[in-house]
């Protein structure tokens, strides 16, 4: 009997051995689910794909996930606009990149346009429009390519 | 004829194992005044500890051996062996204190040369990330610095001032062949000198246990003369080559219009990214993804596609490209020499 209160730490720091197990890499099928998002009909917000569940929520609940995240969100420079969560950008710089995002798409001609690019363009000028027209997608990215987990 | 075969290869067995002391990565074939000077401290160190250890070993075998007289009275009681036994043990205390001392004395010299190199010598930055080394060249002028990855080079016969800098967890910089071990801290600014005496290439190795692919943080020192160092520091801070090929052309595409430019630069176009290593001359250099394969278009394509498989947990992701754009992009990659 005495024994038992021993065991219980014992089992209790085993069990501790499971919380964080990293997949450091995704088969194929599984980033080609992860992309079946249920988005709302204004294309903005959804609901994540079944997959996610079934993996139980790997993104919110893994050590290893958060903190790539947390490596990302400074290597993309998020911090510019979102700081640390309450907001970077000023009003006025909001209001620009949100103009300038339309353009990205370009679904409409423009008559204003940003100024071009120094650098070689590797898509066509933002004023150019519609853009479905003119952009050569190239080959469709088929994540099977890359073959079966080895 | 079997006692002989068994004979031959006991005889391998010490020569096998001699042979891993040589090559470009080992503190014992040395070709820099630093390493040089460490490998004499290692002999000496090595020579003066197997003379102590045979004179510790013969005096405890004596010690068994003796025959003990059986009416041996306290030593106390006899000044003699009381003088004896004194001078016995004082002597070996001495001899202790000395040779501590002394090893302590010339690893404290040895050790003065790791940062010989000062201010007007050829200085170079080299960063420290998970897991692989940026590399960063100055000049007299802003315009002349430029940045590479994993291969170092330097002039044979200089004096070259490495300043260290870790940037997510402390890794040691160690070319063995040139020079000791220096750590990267975050946050901590360290230096060494590294000095190559012959043209040659030797491999450096993180020496600090830095995460999942630690082993495989590799980096190249090239040393080579003055005339041919100049012109690769004259190639690197140019930009990326243009080429007229077709496929090239369509692999760049890919690269800009890809996640890829995102976390990797290459001059002289719009990929200017500064998480992953600077790859406008990528094609000329010696390995890719830290020493872990020799640069050819297959193992820049293998790379791509598969980066968690040839090297899991590392931070380049796997990028979902179609065959043709795969292919394309490594022909781009090859071609920046």
């Amino acid at each position: 009997m005495r024994t038992f209160p021993g065991f219980l730490i014992v089992a209790l720091a085993a069990a501790g051995c499971q919380r964080e197990e990293r997949q450091l890499r995704l088969d194929p099928p599984v980033v080609a689910a992860l992309e079946q998002i249920a988005l709302m009909p204004n294309r903005i917000s959804g609901t994540p794909p079944q997959i996610y569940f079934a993996l139980d929520r790997p993104y919110e609940e893994n050590a290893y996930n958060l903190s790539q995240g947390k490596r990302l969100y400074s290597w993309f420079g998020c911090k510019a606009c979102h700081a640390d969560g309450q907001g970077g950008a000023t009003t006025e710089q909001i209001w620009q990149l949100a103009g300038y995002v339309q353009t990205i798409g370009a679904y409409s001609a423009k008559t204003a346009a940003p100024s071009r690019n120094d650098e070689k363009q590797t898509r066509p000028a933002e004023n150019r429009a519609p853009a479905a027209k003119l952009f050569d997608e190239g080959p469709t990215p088929v994540h099977t390519d890359q073959g079966p987990t080895p | 004829m079997k006692l002989r075969a068994t004979a031959r290869l006991r005889a391998l067995i010490p020569a096998l194992a001699l042979a891993g002391c040589t090559g470009w990565q080992s503190a014992i074939d040395v070709h820099g005044a630093s390493a040089i000077s460490l490998k004499h401290l290692i002999v000496v160190i090595m020579a003066t500890c197997s003379v102590v250890w045979a004179l510790v070993i013969a005096t405890l075998i004596v010690a068994l051996w003796r025959r003990r007289e059986a009416r041996e009275s306290a030593i106390a009681l006899d000044p003699r062996r009381q003088r004896r036994m004194t001078l016995a043990v004082g002597g070996a205390v001495a001899a202790t204190v000395i040779v501590i001392s002394a090893f302590t004395v010339s690893s404290f010299f040895t050790t003065r040369q790791l940062t010989a190199a000062g201010a007007d010598d050829l200085t170079i930055k080299v960063r420290g990330l998970q897991w692989w080394w940026g590399v960063e060249y100055f000049g007299s002028k802003p315009e002349l610095r430029f940045e590479t990855a994993n291969e170092i080079h330097i002039p044979v016969g200089r004096n070259v001032r490495v300043q260290l800098e870790g940037l997510d967890v402390i890794h040691s910089f160690w070319v063995p062949s040139l020079a000791g071990k220096q750590d990267l801290i975050p946050g901590r600014p360290n230096e060494i000198t590294i000095r190559a005496e012959r043209a040659g290439v030797y491999r450096g190795q993180c020496a600090e246990f830095c995460g999942l692919q630690h082993a495989h943080m590799a980096f190249f020192v090239v040393a080579e003369e003055q005339r041919a160092f100049e012109a690769w520091t004259a190639l690197q801070r140019d930009n990326a080559v243009a080429s007229s090929d077709a496929e090239v052309i369509a692999g760049q595409r890919v690269f800009l219009s890809r996640p890829c430019a995102a976390c990797h630069a290459i001059r002289g176009t719009a990929a200017n990214g500064k998480i992953g290593p600077d790859l406008t001359h990528v094609g000329g250099r010696k390995y890719i993804a830290a020493g872990l394969l020799e640069t050819t278009r297959g193992s820049l394509a293998a790379w791509i596609a598969d980066p968690q498989t040839l090297k899991p947990g590392n931070n380049m992701p796997m990028v979902p490209l179609a065959a043709e754009e795969l292919r394309s992009v490594s022909a781009y990659l090859a071609s920046l020499k």
